[in-house]
């Protein structure tokens, strides 16, 4: 029984206890010295892991009485949570070393929070949810004041933390009135109470679960921490809140929308529609003012948070879809636009004033060309992969009974479009000034490219994860 | 030459590719390159595209040259023309190496320019090939963005603000469009484009937030598609980019504009607005109409008071493309064979004006027409070839302007007297612009001082303007060479839309006796 059960968390497992090793490890040996091989090492176990979690994987596993499974969505989620933290991985290497912020506990607290993640969205009880999403947050949290001398730094890690816990103790709060109503805290006891007519509590429990995720994925109101942390924390660190994190909250409210209060969708519809469109409009008009890219890029998250909600919000199965297509169609995004931020450079130091791109394009016009087609395929203008992306949650959304929010979804789109044509304004039409350093790192430029690549040659087939997200869809929403 | 559509559409596109990954340096010979590169492109699409004209049947109104493969989310990858749309193929590529040929004097990042303008080019076929809902929405915002750096990195002093201006408004007009794309693709399970002129849609009238919709979905979709077609035609009163994005594109921005890009407008009122909505066009067809003859007047007394001779021209333009819209929306034979006329010489008649404004803009770098004046003495050849595209402009007899302008104004005639008869002092407005404009400029005698060395048009200006009034000439003389191709194709539309009306009625009045009873 606790063989099968270990066999499928192994990867999990493996994760874990490759973190502790290597912590201990670096202790002892060099510390600071080690991270850079650290970094390289932990990168090629998430691609291993990611590799394998895709190769071995198969059908539904249920482990501990229920409370951790592994089906097509969370191996989905995970692949993607991986992948994304090898990339942020590779991208911290070069940034961190160069800037001396590079100390061994940054690969291991990702590593540990990436566990977390993975718990995450193999979450099938009220616990598992619990638990995984401490274990990331508290990562997240040490993650964000990583650069301890730095004001900023520390401000936006404690500033995070208390707002974190703020959030989880909210959802603690919904947790523990969900048990109390449905008298269990797994999700197929959860659901099977709210058969019918829901009681009171039960939906007010709901509601506070959701608003504890609804903060993880940063969606309005429960934003307000995201700008300030996305600017403090150093940038390698905001990339990697960007993306993984935000498709393990994804992951983790579409599992307890549809395993656990499947009963009640025409209860949290309307939550989840009204978070999306507040997101869309305040992501879209407040990047507007930003004059730093990492606030403005922040302020994007929250709107496109907004869209893949809005996936979601359509409460079948092809809105589950929808919204995995779109987050992946976002992470790439995403992870080569941090790779820009992270090659702004004057002088040696790292910029992050928008009006510093003045006039890049004269002086490195492969690197602008990649950051053109990257926002204009985040602003979702075709023939970009983010144009499909919000394709498919526009007809999720439609097809859901929608059709207003679709309209509202396209109308924030055209104003968000504004910000992201003003950095190709800055790139391209400015006028004649100094310009930014050129950068060296071999491996940025390799993201970069390879992310707007993407953008491009993916608009044929979306390298196939159509499929794979329908599979996951489908064992989710039944 | 199965998929001769796509062969077409996709050179340019190789062309540029080729160009950003093989030329290197900025320097003249990397420069003069460039241009020979772009210019051989798209001449050979044109003659490739000839192909596609010499293998058309006419008689035949169904899709021809149809390439089908399959897509991501149940779309398709799917080409083809008809009647409507295969001469804006041709028109586009027949201009594309004019209008690269006119930019020969840019000095300024000439690779990027080069294949700023090949990819526009594909993604302007595409437009007018595709034949899936989606394809179509991808080819027709993509060239939002070579269009934004265009006129965003070579144009004028105001082009920051006419860039964005360009960008946002159509940006807006064709969300819209594709929230009703998806309403469709839901509706009808495919976006597929001869499947969806078939399929009929609802149009039942319902109540939406108190307000009675006559025509119901029908009228909502056309109204979506309306906001995009309009903003990019442009109609009044969201014609307002328009001056600007011309006023500060370079020349041959502003040619592939006027030419081309307004054409998308029109040609989507004929593949999608009266085909598959009838009963929304049915609705809203006085609104139109009347927005049309208001747009002739209107923009003509506009035209009228500028100072600016581009800004002249694209006024012009908006009133020249109400003719269209009045013609495809009077319904009848002669309106829409006059309408898609009127779109084809007006490509050839505006892209030859800005043009010559691009000729005398490049000797003396400004535009205002005060600083011009008797020309004729410096310049007679391109006081010649003015004096022609102003009459083609007014819609002189001989030239195809009349034709286009005539043959609108006789289908609107039967369907609504009034607006023929505001649309036709259109007509006498042009003349009083187009030639006032060509008196200041070019009439008089030459006193200012900066115009006394002014020279005349190169030879590479005059082979320019050699083909374009070639054929304002022949399609004035000899207009059956376009009506020929595009009357089986509008005939099948009309009694399509006539039908699908008709239907429509016994089935409201069906309905009302059913729920009598």
């Amino acid at each position: 029984m606790i063989q099968s059960d270990l066999n499928i968390i192994l990867p999990e497992i493996v994760i874990a206890v490759y973190a502790m090793l290597a912590l201990l490890g670096a202790v002892y040996t060099g510390k600071d010295k080690m991270a850079g091989m650290l970094v390289w090492l932990t990168a090629a176990l998430f691609v291993a892991m990611a590799f394998w979690i895709g190769a071995t994987g198969d059908g539904q596993n249920l482990a501990f009485g229920g409370m951790f499974v592994e089906d097509d969505f969370s191996r989905f989620a995970k692949i993607m949570v991986l992948l994304a933290g090898a990339a942020i991985l590779l991208m911290s290497q070069e940034y961190m070393t160069r800037m001396g912020t590079l100390r061994f506990e940054y690969p291991i607290l990702i590593a540990l929070g990436t566990v977390g993640m993975m718990t995450m969205v193999s979450a099938n009880d009220l616990m598992t949810l619990y638990m995984g999403l401490e274990l990331q947050s508290l990562s997240l949290y040490i993650l964000a004041s990583m650069r301890r001398e730095s004001v900023k730094s520390t401000e936006a890690g404690l500033k995070y933390f208390v707002l974190g816990a703020l959030a989880s103790g909210i959802l603690l709060y919904g947790a523990s009135l969900t048990y109390g109503y449905a008298g269990t805290t797994n999700f197929a006891g959860i659901i099977a109470s709210a058969e019918g007519q829901a009681p009171v509590g039960l939906l007010l429990g709901m509601v506070m679960v959701m608003i504890g995720l609804a903060f993880k994925v940063s969606a309005v109101p429960f934003h307000m921490w995201t700008p300030d942390v996305y600017e403090g924390s150093p940038t390698p660190v905001t990339a990697y809140f960007a993306t993984a994190p935000k498709v393990a909250a994804m992951a983790l409210l579409a599992r307890t929308l549809h395993d656990a209060f499947g009963g009640v969708v025409g209860d949290w519809q309307q939550i989840l529609a009204v978070l999306s469109v507040l997101s869309m409009f305040l992501g879209s008009i407040a990047a507007i003012g930003q004059r730093d890219i990492k606030r403005m890029m922040a302020y994007s998250t929250i709107g496109h948070m907004g869209f893949a909600l809005m996936g979601l919000a359509s409460g079948g199965s092809f809105g589950v879809q929808a919204m995995l297509i779109y987050m992946a169609i976002y992470v790439a995004m995403d992870i080569g636009a941090f790779t820009f931020i992270l090659t702004m450079h004057r002088d040696g130091q790292p910029v992050t004033e928008i009006s510093s791109l003045n006039n890049y394009a004269n002086s490195h016009p492969t690197r602008a060309l990649a950051m053109l087609i990257l926002m204009f395929s985040l602003a979702g203008v075709p023939p970009f992969l983010g144009f499909f992306g919000k394709l498919y949650v526009l007809r999720a959304a439609y097809d859901g009974g929608l059709a207003w929010l679709a309209v509202a979804g396209v109308i924030a789109s055209v104003i968000g479009a504004y910000y992201y044509l003003r950095i190709v304004y800055l790139m391209y039409f400015g006028a004649e000034g100094e310009t930014l350093d050129a950068p060296r790192s071999p491996v940025l430029w390799g993201i970069l490219m390879a992310s707007a690549a993407v953008m491009v040659i993916g608009v044929i087939n979306l390298f196939g994860i159509e499929g794979m997200a329908q599979a996951a869809a489908a064992t989710l929403v039944n | 030459m199965d998929n001769v559509l796509s062969i077409v559409t996709f050179l340019p596109l190789i062309a540029a590719g080729i160009l950003a990954i093989f030329l290197r340096g900025e320097d003249e010979a990397a420069q003069r390159n460039a241009k020979w590169v772009a210019l051989v492109a798209t001449t050979v699409t044109f003659l490739v595209s000839l192909f596609i004209l010499f293998d058309f049947d006419p008689s035949n109104t169904g899709f021809q040259f149809v390439e089908e493969r399959q897509w991501l989310l149940g779309l398709k990858y799917k080409m083809g023309v008809d009647g409507i749309s295969v001469l804006f193929v041709l028109l586009t590529t027949f201009i594309m190496p004019l209008t690269i040929a006119a930019s020969w004097n840019v000095t300024v990042r000439v690779k990027e320019y080069m294949i700023a303008f090949l990819i526009l080019e594909t993604l302007m076929l595409g437009v007018f090939m595709a034949l899936d809902l989606v394809l179509f929405y991808v080819f027709f915002e993509a060239g939002l963005i070579p269009m934004f750096l265009i006129i965003g990195i070579w144009g004028g002093k105001q082009r920051i603000y006419a860039s964005f201006k360009f960008f946002l408004y159509t940006f807006l007009g064709s969300v819209l469009m594709l929230v009703a794309m998806v309403a469709m693709f839901t509706d009808a399970g495919t976006t597929d484009i001869p499947t969806l002129m078939t399929h009929e849609f609802a149009s039942d009238g319902f109540s939406l937030l108190g307000v009675y919709i006559v025509g119901g979905a029908q009228t909502l979709l056309f109204l979506a598609f309306f906001a995009s077609f309009a903003v990019k035609m442009p109609m009044w009163p969201v014609h307002t980019w328009l001056p600007d994005a011309h006023v500060q594109a370079p020349t041959a921005g502003s040619v592939v504009l006027a030419a081309i890009m307004l054409k998308m407008g029109g040609y989507g009122f004929l593949r999608f607005s009266l085909p598959m909505f009838p009963v929304g066009a049915e609705v809203l067809t006085p609104l139109v109409l009347w927005m049309s003859a208001i747009a002739i007047v209107y923009t003509s007394l506009v035209a009228l008071a500028q100072e600016d001779m581009k800004k002249l021209i694209a006024y012009s333009s908006v009133a020249h493309m109400g003719y269209v819209t009045m013609g495809i929306f009077a319904a009848n034979q002669q309106g829409i064979d006059g309408a898609i006329f009127q779109m084809i010489s007006h490509g050839f008649i505006s892209g030859a004006l800005f043009l010559i404004v691009g000729v005398i803009y490049d000797r003396m770098h400004t535009r205002e027409i005060d600083a011009y004046g008797g020309l004729v003495n410096r310049m007679p050849a391109y006081a010649l070839i003015f004096m022609f595209f102003t009459m083609a402009n007014v819609g002189l007899p001989g030239t195809s302007g009349f034709v286009g302008e005539f043959l609108t104004l006789f289908g609107v005639f039967q369907v609504n007297t009034w607006v023929a008869f505001v649309a036709a002092t259109g007509v006498i407005l042009s003349a009083a612009y187009a030639l006032w404009l060509y008196r200041r400029v070019v009439m008089g005698d030459l006193i200012k001082e900066s115009l006394r060395s002014i020279t005349d048009m190169t030879k590479r200006e005059r082979a320019i303007f050699a083909p374009l009034v070639a054929m304002t000439l022949l399609l004035g003389v000899y207009p059956s060479l376009v009506t020929d191709i595009i009357s089986p194709s509008v005939e099948a539309l009309i009694s399509n839309y006539e039908t699908a009306l008709a239907d429509a009625q016994t089935n409201a009045v069906s309905q009302t006796a059913a729920t009598s009873h």
